[in-house]
């Protein structure tokens, strides 16, 4: 096991340093001079000048990567263009507000997903499941910038509470669950529905496995034969679909987060594109990109954890 | 007279399908006597799981019991609670099945699926019950059964899984073993040793065991009572020694025919023609009918009841009453016998 961990954990490493040089690509891929777009068409060429002078884009391509990524190792990820502040000052405000609303969003998606998915599968075939499938259809179909806007509409708009949302920190991320629910709804519905079907599947198809026979055939209640031999057995698929949906949720965010004008890596990563704030698009990519190289490093051992079938080789 | 622990009389298992019902087992009869063997054969499709399946009230959702009788000590199974039935699942009758690859829980350790018996039948707490787990697994023969008992299924061979079954069937030392097809999945060294180890532990703790099987040279070997199904009846009922000498129905016989045997002066063997009936379309009659050399225009029309010589052996046949039309001497598959008519 720990052997497995080990080799997970080193797998990684050329994952990152591929996820480092595409961020790293990102404003030499852009068609045209890179210190010419951030300066804007208008910019004097001595402007030009210095902007590239300062990004050091005069140095030969290998020579930038280098410096980037002993800079990224230092916990130095450059400026902003627009602000001049460190970007891992302007990330380290925005992070824990993502990874708070993506939390929260994937507690929903699993409470929700999995009892729509166990009461489903254990009721198959009955009107329950045929409802919460219809629900969870819907739930998945819904596109979240659609859902959000309603669900402001409908609550916030036509619901009073409003007044709340004018009490929000700074940040636009607030204490009070009535601050926190819509945009974890908004975020959560569609895992949560596609969890409720993976899980119904999954017990499905566990329940007529020879083994659960076996269990029935030692006499077991029914209920530990469901929730004690199926469901262990079922949820290890589910286990990756969460730890994916949990991934999704950090790029979701965008949409969500800019509905409800949370400060959060999304929006300002959307801010920084539309302001051409190069240096703040490589770190903000790069911070996700490693977190969802994490996140999958851990479905993977918890996978495994849960799942001792799994070969090695 | 030997005492009877299990009963089963006019069984009849459909099973409701989109296409309509499908009567897996109909018209099953046979018992088990205490400490004795009783073999079901047939071919795959004949009824053989579906029976062993009603006993201990395992089916599929769309699978149901709908006439006859399953006595257990004289009691009525059927009539149970799903509460008493429980009681005796894997407590008073146990069973193991065909694949031993499949049929254990990947998430469990072997020593988790064998105590759970124990603390559900026996009261055991959970480490007494891991305690017997090592016993029972030195019992079924698996070598440093202290280490294995904390091993998962994909860490043992299928030999192994199958020895871990049936020291599971075997935790609350039960009334009854169902073994369907045991050793079917395994290979021809472990088949015998897992039968020898079934025939070594029935000796030992006195129980009954039905064991499921579409192998003659099985039954002859480890049985002494002999169910022999076809098409979800059972046609032929009776002791091992009777089955093997002389074998009455039409269909046992050409069994035993198409078997190669090394003692008898076989030129060469004889093959039953045509196919098993399909479960939407059994013929009127009698079910072997259309393969059967010595069929009358009353086979074809008119099912034949299990005619019971007196003695305890039971055969489906027209042959062997009164009401038979053909020849007094009946030519089955090379074979003569003698009709009762």
């Amino acid at each position: 096991m720990l052997k497995y961990i080990i080799r997970r954990v080193l797998q990684t490493i050329p994952v990152l340093i591929g996820v480092s040089i595409l961020v790293f690509s990102l404003m030499h891929l852009i068609p045209g001079n890179p210190a010419q777009i951030i300066a804007g068409e208008g910019a004097s060429e001595q402007t030009v000048r210095q902007i590239e002078e300062r990004l050091g884009l005069n140095d030969p391509i290998h020579i930038q990567y280098f410096n980037y990524m002993s800079g990224v190792l230092q916990g130095d990820l450059g400026n902003s263009v627009r602000s001049g502040r460190a970007v891992s000052d302007e990330i380290a405000t925005r992070f824990w507000v993502t990874v708070e609303l993506s939390f929260y969003a994937t507690v929903l998606a699993v409470f929700l997903g999995l009892m729509a998915g166990i009461i489903s599968a254990v009721r198959r075939y009955t009107l329950a499941d045929t409802a919460i499938m219809i629900v969870a259809l819907f739930g998945l179909s819904m596109p979240n910038f659609w859902l959000g806007l309603v669900l402001i509409d409908w609550f916030a708009i036509g619901g009073d509470w409003l007044p709340e949302w004018a009490k929000l920190r700074p940040s636009g991320w607030g204490d009070s669950w009535r601050q926190v629910i819509l945009p974890v709804i908004t975020l959560g519905t569609g895992g949560a529905a596609i969890i409720a079907r993976m899980t119904r599947s999954s017990m499905l198809e566990v329940i007529n496995q020879d083994y659960i026979r076996t269990a029935r055939a030692k006499g077991l209640t029914d209920r530990i034969v469901t929730y004690r031999h199926a469901l262990k057995n079922a949820l290890i698929p589910v286990v990756t679909v969460v730890g994916l949906e949990f991934g999704g949720f950090l790029g979701g965010a965008v949409l969500t987060e800019t509905i409800f004008a949370i400060n959060g890596m999304g929006r300002l990563t959307v801010q920084a594109i539309t302001q051409r704030d190069f240096p703040i698009v490589q770190g903000a990519v790069l911070v996700l990109s490693v977190l969802f190289v994490f996140v999958n490093l851990i479905v993977d051992i918890s996978y495994k954890l849960l799942n001792k079938r799994i070969d090695l080789n | 007279m030997e005492e009877t622990i299990l009963d089963v009389r006019g069984l009849r298992t459909s099973f409701f399908t989109d296409e309509g019902e499908v009567k897996a087992v109909d018209g099953v009869s046979f018992s088990v006597p205490k400490g004795k063997t009783l073999g079901i054969v047939g071919e795959s499709g004949s009824g053989k799981s579906i029976t062993s399946l009603s006993i201990l009230r395992l089916l599929a959702e769309n699978g149901k019991v709908v006439d006859g009788e399953i006595r257990y000590k004289g009691e009525n199974i059927l009539d149970f609670s799903e509460k008493k039935m429980r009681s005796l699942r894997g407590n008073k009758i146990s069973m193991i099945f065909q694949e031993p690859m499949t049929s254990l829980n990947p998430v469990f350790t072997v020593g988790q699926q064998i105590s759970e018996s124990l603390t559900t039948h026996q009261g055991m707490n959970k480490k007494q019950a891991m305690a017997k787990s090592v016993d029972l697994l030195k019992l079924v023969g698996i070598p440093s059964p202290e280490k294995r008992v904390t091993q998962y299924p994909y860490e043992l061979s299928g030999g192994m899984r199958q020895r871990v079954m049936i020291a599971m069937a075997l935790a609350c030392n039960p009334e009854i073993l169902v073994a369907d097809e045991p050793t079917t999945a395994l290979d021809v060294t472990i088949q015998a040793q897992i039968l020898g180890l079934i025939k070594d532990l029935q000796n030992r703790l006195g129980m009954s065991v039905i064991l499921i099987t579409h192998d003659l040279g099985v039954v002859a070997e480890t049985c002494d009572y002999v169910a022999v199904m076809y098409a979800g009846q059972v046609v032929e009922y009776s002791d091992v020694r009777t089955l093997f000498r002389k074998p009455r129905h039409p269909y046992t016989v050409g069994l035993l025919k198409s078997l190669p045997r090394p003692d008898a002066d076989q030129e060469k063997l004889v093959p039953i023609h045509g196919m098993v009936p399909s479960p939407f379309n059994m013929p009127k009659g009698c079910r072997f009918a259309p393969r059967c050399p010595a069929a009358t225009d009353l086979c074809r029309e008119k099912l034949p009841d299990l005619f019971d010589d007196g003695e305890g052996n039971q055969v489906r046949c027209w042959i062997y009453d009164e009401e038979w039309p053909g020849p007094k001497e009946v030519d089955v598959f090379g074979e003569k016998r003698i009709a009762q008519g």
